[in-house]
């Protein structure tokens, strides 16, 4: 299974690396869309490890995703002239650039997410949302007053690195780790501290291990979206991590069936193009977008894509 | 010291706001084990009923604000009871998660309507009940905020009654202690629901009224800021906890109050996430709240 | 695969079919052959500054309805293609690329708030596509490069226009300042009003902050109260002013306070009231100017807004317009870079928020006006020029 899924990961970032090369050839408003639903589905897929798999409801993965944009914007911005002059600014001094400035938000971000992580092992269910609510709160707050990272106007002038490639080399790197983790030996732990923390002790699990685990896993690939998406819209505000942006990709672990990779990577593309789709529709665009979510929960309640019998498991018992 | 004790005097009338909305969230927490994010478009609705119906009443006078208080929080009565039938009800058998995303459509469908209807500028509101200044030696209070703490406090006894004292109150305590018991007893659940979330959304209506008052002005996207602090201070106080949410919402606003005055204040939020933070690590459950026991 | 993915694969697969085959319009940039000149517009027509957004899309309608009256532009009608962004970060770049790359857009409006339009800049830049922007007043939107323009006064300006009345009209040394946190604009010109301030000798004795969207400032104006200044700035959105004011008289505050461009909307008295008698804020235009341009713009807004009287936001937006259409008319094309030649060169263009000229920044050097609060109704102090 892993060998099939290594084969798939090296095809995907192929294919991804042969589209950049064709990508001069596709409308940018396009590109841009599909940029964006790349960067959605790692959002989603990391958070799936958190909220699905490992079952903790953390609502503040935007605020990885900001800690991950600000530390890359600020490493091309900052450190990226000394760098490319050393090395002559060619296209792969730049990729190379690239490389470092998004490991080092992905690796912040995982920091990040060991702080929010320890102090929330002690709660559970809504207490846990709170908290991770309020971490992405402080963390946005943060950057909002930090003058040299532009404050409340935001990091103007990030280079524009962002590209078919890196976007789908890394939607596919995640969604590998993530697969691959979870079906390991190791990996039924995360389901076993969803489904009953105290029986996983009981089985000589560490739990808190488990969910530290998930949080910094969870944290570092919304770090890597975050330092993508800075690279792609060329300027961050600190007003597009707040919780609603976190909300937002709850919806989509949630719509793909918590737990379900499939489902969730699904679920990101069709919650990413709604709004594109429903451009025509101006006036009314986020009234259809709502109602379609109520519809949508109301007519298919277990998610679009759980299977059977999980979504029998996961109907509320006594 | 004078200025010490405006901003506590601030900080509270604030907080009896937070406190009223946060009593909706509680409640239905209490019962539903659900958290109704579309709860903070309720109040907003409050906000905006009061608008429309000040129009009918003579201005500036007791019994037309009271008229307009009762009839605001009707209208948000009849709004829960309607959002809980529609967009609820039917997803009670599965997981707590799908409501959640429900609730969530219902809030932007909300604001998003409230913005088409009623425009998306910022209204003034209109002055209900006669407004006048107090000075008690440096210390400044608005009959409005006089206003907001007895409507608080009398809509709190109230609550506490009907909780404690009739036969309804007591059917919503037994099915947030346990559903499917509840209605062996022979509790209509749906019926106990229904008035649960009315009860709630009129409470929000309330909050929106005294809000708008208080804060002269009213837009579709008014409940967003308020309706968060409101649900931070409902955990704060122990999620489920009807005096647990009036304390946090108190306590929240006092440090908002306090932050908002000192050389902080643009670290206001990332103050009151701290602290509740730091709060929850050593009381898990809340300030009043219990820690539910796992039994394995 | 069980019938439902089936089903919503086939939905999704559909949409994306629908929506890339529905609108494909491709050819050449600004629809030249086709017979229209296509403009792009991007506003904030939704989310949490709907309401300055709304006000300067109307704006820009009317004109382009005008100008489409009247015959159109090198005897073409102008396509308005406009966007919502939602007043949200991310979406100004998506939907800008939309209306370039996809809608050929030969010029972008756009955007009130300075944030946006630094957004978008990059992208406009990029495609050397010019941008005009109605009323975005931080400086840095114009350095983002020689295709972006904007047709308002810049912050260092006002910051510099309210120093100087603070000093010279209010006669007040000692100054408080209350800011949005929260908001570029108002932290911009905060700083420039406190530099030139300060510069002059004078003394801001206490400054606090706020966040956009609060309604309680008892906090703040109680610790400004106790710091006994002899007036207050503040340099924020019309929102919170109205509010502000309000409470400040509440508290027994009762010096008075001044304020920028921000506050310039009708509903800025329906929620301060009486409070609001003695205070002050510059602004672009006034529509109780007396002018024959300002009022008849004033009457044609109303006529086709059931009503309401267009703000400043709605009369920039509709000076951007018309600055635009005549820019295409001098240089004769849409090509660039002749358009945004054009647009360079403006020079005493008759706007209704007055004359209208392009300096090497790309900015416009425009008079600012104090407008004051009388009996309830907005009066016209004094013009101050640049």
């Amino acid at each position: 299974m892993l060998a099939r899924a290594k084969i798939l990961l090296f095809g995907v970032i192929s294919a991804s690396l042969g589209a950049q090369a064709l990508s001069g050839h596709i409308n940018p408003y396009f590109l841009d869309v599909i940029i964006g639903i790349g960067i959605n589905i790692i959002l989603a897929v990391s958070l799936n490890l958190i909220n699905g798999y490992t079952g903790q409801f953390s609502l503040g993965h935007a605020g990885f995703m900001a800690v991950g944009a600000y530390t890359s914007a600020a490493v091309s911005i900052f450190f990226g002239p000394h760098f490319l002059a050393r090395l002559g600014g060619g296209g792969a001094a730049i990729a190379l650039l690239f490389f470092i400035a998004l490991l080092a938000g992905g690796t912040v971000a995982a920091v990040a997410g060991l702080l929010v992580g320890a102090p929330s092992l002690r709660l559970k269910g809504d207490y846990l949302a709170i908290v991770t609510l309020g971490f992405g709160e402080i963390i946005r707050v943060i950057f909002r007053n930090i003058p040299a990272l532009g404050g409340a106007l935001g990091l103007n002038g990030i280079p524009g690195y962002t590209n078919l490639f890196w976007v789908f080399a890394f939607a596919a790197l995640t969604v590998y780790t993530v697969t691959a983790m979870v079906n390991s030996t190791y990996g039924k732990g995360f389901l076993a501290v969803h489904d009953n923390e105290v029986a996983a002790e009981a089985m000589g699990l560490n739990p808190t291990k488990y969910k530290l685990v998930a949080f910094l896993t969870g944290a570092f690939f919304a770090g890597i979206a975050g330092g993508l998406y800075g690279h792609f819209k060329f300027s961050i505000d600190p007003k597009g991590f707040d919780f609603i942006k976190s909300i937002e990709i709850v919806v989509m672990v949630i719509l793909g069936g918590m737990g379900n990779t499939v489902g969730v990577i699904i679920a990101a593309v069709i919650l990413t193009l709604l709004p594109e789709v429903l451009r025509p529709v101006a006036d009314y665009r986020m009234i259809v977008y709502s109602l379609l979510l109520i519809v949508l929960m109301l007519t298919r309640p277990q998610g679009l894509f759980t299977p059977r019998k999980r979504a029998l498991a996961e109907r509320k018992t006594t | 010291m004078n200025e010490f004790l405006q901003q506590l005097l601030n900080g509270l009338s604030l907080g009896a706001i937070y406190a009223l909305i946060a009593l909706g969230y509680t409640m239905v927490y209490g019962v539903l084990r659900f958290i109704n994010f579309a709860h903070s478009d309720v109040f907003m609705i409050g906000a905006f009923a009061g608008f429309y119906l000040s129009r009918y009443v003579p201005r500036e006078s007791l019994a037309g604000g009271f008229a307009v208080l009762v009839g605001a929080m009707l209208i948000c009565a009849v709004l829960g009871i309607v959002i809980e039938r529609l967009a609820y009800r039917p997803l009670r058998s599965h997981s707590k998660l799908n409501v959640l995303i429900t609730a969530i459509g219902v809030s932007l469908l909300l604001e998003n309507v409230g913005q088409l209807m009623f425009g998306a500028k910022t209204k003034a509101s209109p002055v209900l009940f006669p407004s006048k200044t107090f000075t008690f030696g440096g210390l400044v209070v608005s009959s409005n905020q006089i206003a907001v703490f007895v409507v608080a406090i009398v809509l709190l006894i109230g609550l506490r009654f009907i909780v404690m004292k009739t036969r309804i109150g007591t059917a919503m305590r037994a099915l947030s202690f346990n559903p499917i018991a509840a209605s062996l007893v022979g509790i209509n659940n749906d019926v106990v629901i229904s008035f649960t979330f009315g009860l709630g959304s009129a409470l929000a209506g309330a909050g929106g009224i005294l809000y708008s008052m208080n804060y002269q002005a009213i837009d579709p996207l008014m409940g967003v800021l308020p309706g968060l602090k409101a649900f931070v201070a409902a955990v704060l106080g122990g999620i489920g906890n009807i005096p647990g949410a009036a304390l946090g919402g108190l306590v929240i606003g006092v440090i908002e109050s306090f932050s908002n005055g000192s050389r902080w204040s643009t670290w206001t939020d990332a103050i009151a996430f701290t602290l509740l933070i730091l709060i929850l690590l050593f009381r898990p459950g809340g300030l009043l709240g219990k820690l539910e026991v796992e039994k394995v | 695969m069980n019938n439902w993915r089936k089903q919503i694969l086939l939905a999704v697969t559909f949409s994306c079919l629908v929506w890339a085959g529905g609108c494909g319009k491709s050819g050449d940039q600004g629809g030249a052959a086709a017979g229209t000149i296509k403009v792009g517009e991007f506003a904030s027509l939704t989310g949490k500054e709907a309401a300055f957004g709304q006000s300067s899309h109307k704006g820009t309608l009317l004109a382009i309805e005008q100008i489409n009256a009247n015959g159109g532009v090198l005897g073409k009608k102008i396509d308005l293609v406009y966007e919502d962004d939602q007043s949200e970060p991310g979406q100004s770049a998506t939907v800008v690329r939309k209306l370039i790359t996809r809608d050929n857009a030969a010029a972008i409006l756009g955007e009130v708030a300075s944030g946006r339009s630094l957004e978008a800049a990059p992208i406009c830049q990029q495609y050397k596509i010019p941008q005009i922007s109605p009323s975005s007043t931080n400086p840095k939107v114009t350095e983002m490069g020689d295709y972006i323009f904007r047709v308002c006064f810049i912050d260092p300006f006002q910051g510099t226009v309210m120093a100087k009345f603070a000093e010279g009209t209010l006669k007040a040394r000692r100054v408080a300042m209350l800011s949005d946190a929260a908001s570029a604009y108002s932290a911009g010109l905060g700083q420039y009003f406190r530099e030139k301030f300060v510069a002059d000798g004078n003394t801001l004795v206490i400054e606090q902050k706020y966040n956009g969207g609060d309604k309680d400032f008892k906090a703040q104006l109680t610790a400004i109260k106790a710091a006994n200044p002899e007036a207050i700035f503040v340099p924020g959105y019309y929102t919170e002013a109205g509010l502000i004011v309000l409470q400040a008289r509440q508290l027994g505050i009762k010096v008075p306070l001044f304020g920028g461009d921000g506050w310039e909307a009708p509903e800025l008295v329906q929620i301060g009231g009486s409070a609001l008698e003695g205070c002050y804020y510059s602004t672009h235009y006034s529509p109780q100017d007396k002018s024959e341009a300002v009022q008849n713009f004033v009457k044609q807004f109303q006529a086709r807004n059931n009503g309401e009287t267009p703000d400043a936001m709605a009369a920039l937006g509709y000076d951007s317009a018309m600055v635009l259409a005549d820019a295409i008319k001098r240089a004769g094309t849409t090509d660039e870079p002749k358009l945004r030649d054009a647009i360079a060169a403006t020079r005493d263009f008759p706007g209704v928020t007055g004359k209208t000229t392009l300096d090497e920044h790309r900015n416009a050097t425009k008079s600012a006006v104090i407008i004051t609060i009388k009996d309830g109704k907005f009066q016209y102090v004094e013009t101050i020029n640049p």
